[in-house]
């Protein structure tokens, strides 16, 4: 199931979801846009719990924002993230509320605070894969 | 168009008429299968309540498996079952399948509903690693796990690091709910550990995900416990003291898929579901003699405490520090131990522990003329659920 060597779970897009993986691929955070009241919305999901449509479009935002909590792993509970050890998960908030939560590449000594600005990065893992990481703005 | 809800109550509709629980342990593991854990527990839970096995009407299978109701109607002989549910909320589940069960024989549908949840969390497929595969972890399964964070501690420890910084709580506060659970543990004959541990190994052990220790974090095991929920006019049949649920509640967090998306990232359900269940009670939280409080993690149960109204929003640390949560404390809480140092039996254990407890048969760790009591169930990215119990 994995290719190029890249060896960590692969996210299932379904046809609610695959425009967000396929915008990573060129470099773009996607998040939807409702076509009835004009809220951005993510993750991705079928409805706007604001006004109930079902029709969004796909629109990029402005991927710098906020650090807002983070952990730093120190034990694997899936084997292939081993040799990742030790890693930083962060909690990152955008523009709009919009909220996100991924690896942040930092050394794992990095002193953090809540309020620290970062920016998120593309990183493409293999040929069909590009995972969305934040780093230190 | 608004309807009020039905004026009908569960308040005392409903009684624990039997509990049981097989021996719980960690290394070689059981040597059971799950079906032969819960058979045993059940068995035991229905014999407790003077029951006989055909007797069973409803059944409320743990709602991740692996057992269904039918496993129940075959191994028993049930000719007529009545009622069979499913209460999908991870950790959460024991507790709301009171809820279910309580609305259920209200409703006349059935008079004994047997709750049954029992695994090889430690010989079989690791607690922590099932949880990937759960439906409830769908969304964040496809946007979170693939930056490494793959299971609850990970998700929750960023809560716990907030907390600290936003109300200065505390490692030491943390390690002393560790400490206390082992010492509850230790008082109890079917624990895993049986070794005490003091607040300087509770800072000495590794980081699990940061702030968070090996020692907050609960312990993987196997066995099974089980619980039989009767029609409250049971009681006079029972050859045990009556348990009422005198209130129940379920509560859902905003974007209960992912912690992440919530506005506040401490909230938890909790506390929706404690006003519900301490509404249909008549009760606060100073009348509660003891709480079995679902403590996954050390932190989960210092914000529930804060969540049930025990105290404000980032008290927590003061109130479970100097003994606060001991034996003797203001608030004796898991008197069995917990899922940190008795067993992780998903909470069933605390309902059983606080049956114990409220029928003045908890040995050691009974808590002297406790007449009302708490259960709580956490679980599924901080669904809660709340009951309250009371002596008959």
């Amino acid at each position: 199931m994995s290719t190029n060597g890249y060896l960590t779970p692969l996210p299932m897009p379904s046809p609610d979801t695959a425009p967000y993986w396929e915008g990573l691929r060129h470099g773009q955070f996607l998040v939807q846009c409702c076509l009835g009241c004009g809220k951005k919305r993510h993750y991705p999901r079928p409805v706007c719990d604001a006004c109930y449509s079902l029709d969004a479009e796909w629109v990029a935002i402005k991927v710098e924002g906020t650090l807002q909590s983070w952990t730093v792993c120190r034990h694997a509970f899936l084997p292939e993230f081993k040799e990742q050890l030790p890693y930083v998960v962060a909690i990152a908030e955008f523009e709009q509320g919009i909220r996100v939560n991924l690896r942040l590449e930092v050394p794992p000594d990095q002193p953090l605070r809540a309020g620290d600005p970062v920016r998120l990065v593309y990183r493409q893992v293999s040929e069909q894969l590009t995972l969305p990481v934040l780093a230190l703005a | 168009m608004t309807h009020e809800k039905s004026s009908m109550t569960l308040k005392d509709k409903a009684l624990v008429s039997g509990i049981g629980e097989t021996r719980y342990v960690r290394a070689p593991g059981s040597g059971k299968t799950p079906i032969a854990l819960q058979m045993e527990a059940a068995l035991a839970a229905i014999a407790d309540a003077g029951l006989r096995p055909k007797d069973i009407d409803g059944i409320i299978p743990f709602a991740i498996g692996p057992l269904v109701a039918e496993d129940f109607v075959t191994n028993f002989g049930i000719t007529d079952l009545s009622f069979s549910a499913l209460t999908p909320l991870g950790g959460a589940s024991a507790v709301a399948s009171l809820q279910c069960a309580a609305a259920a024989i209200a409703a006349g549908i059935c008079r004994h509903v047997l709750l049954s949840l029992g695994r090889n969390g430690y010989s079989g497929t690791r607690i922590a690693s099932r949880i990937a595969q759960m439906p409830q972890f769908r969304v964040v399964g496809e946007f979170e796990v693939p930056s490494g964070a793959t299971t609850p501690v990970q998700f929750y420890a960023p809560m716990a690091r907030l907390h600290m910084d936003r109300y200065g709580t505390t490692a030491r506060q943390l390690g002393e709910i560790a400490v206390t659970m082992r010492k509850h543990a230790l008082l109890n004959g079917n624990a895993v550990n049986k070794d005490p541990l003091s607040i300087e190994e509770y800072l000495a052990s590794r980081m699990i995900s940061e702030p968070l220790r090996l020692f907050d974090c609960s312990v993987e095991s196997d066995g099974a416990a089980c619980v039989v929920v009767s029609a409250a006019g049971h009681a006079a049949e029972m050859p045990r003291r009556a348990v009422y649920i005198s209130g129940v509640g379920e509560g859902h967090p905003e974007m209960p898929s992912a912690v992440s998306q919530r506005a506040d990232l401490l909230a938890l359900g909790t506390a929706k579901a404690a006003r519900k269940a301490f509404a249909m009670a008549g009760v606060k939280p100073a009348d509660i003699d003891v709480a079995e409080i679902y403590d996954c993690f050390t932190y989960i149960l210092l914000r529930q405490i804060e969540e049930l109204g025990f105290c404000a929003a980032g008290e927590g640390g003061a109130f479970v520090q100097d003994g606060g949560i001991g034996l003797g404390g203001r608030l004796p809480v898991n008197t069995h131990g917990g899922l940190l140092s008795q067993a992780h039996v998903g909470g069933m254990n605390h309902i059983v522990e606080l049956v114990r407890q409220l029928r003045g048969e908890a040995g050691h760790a009974q808590v002297q003329g406790a007449e009302l009591g708490l259960v709580t169930g956490f679980g599924d990215m901080c669904d809660g659920t709340v009951a309250i119990m009371r002596r008959g």
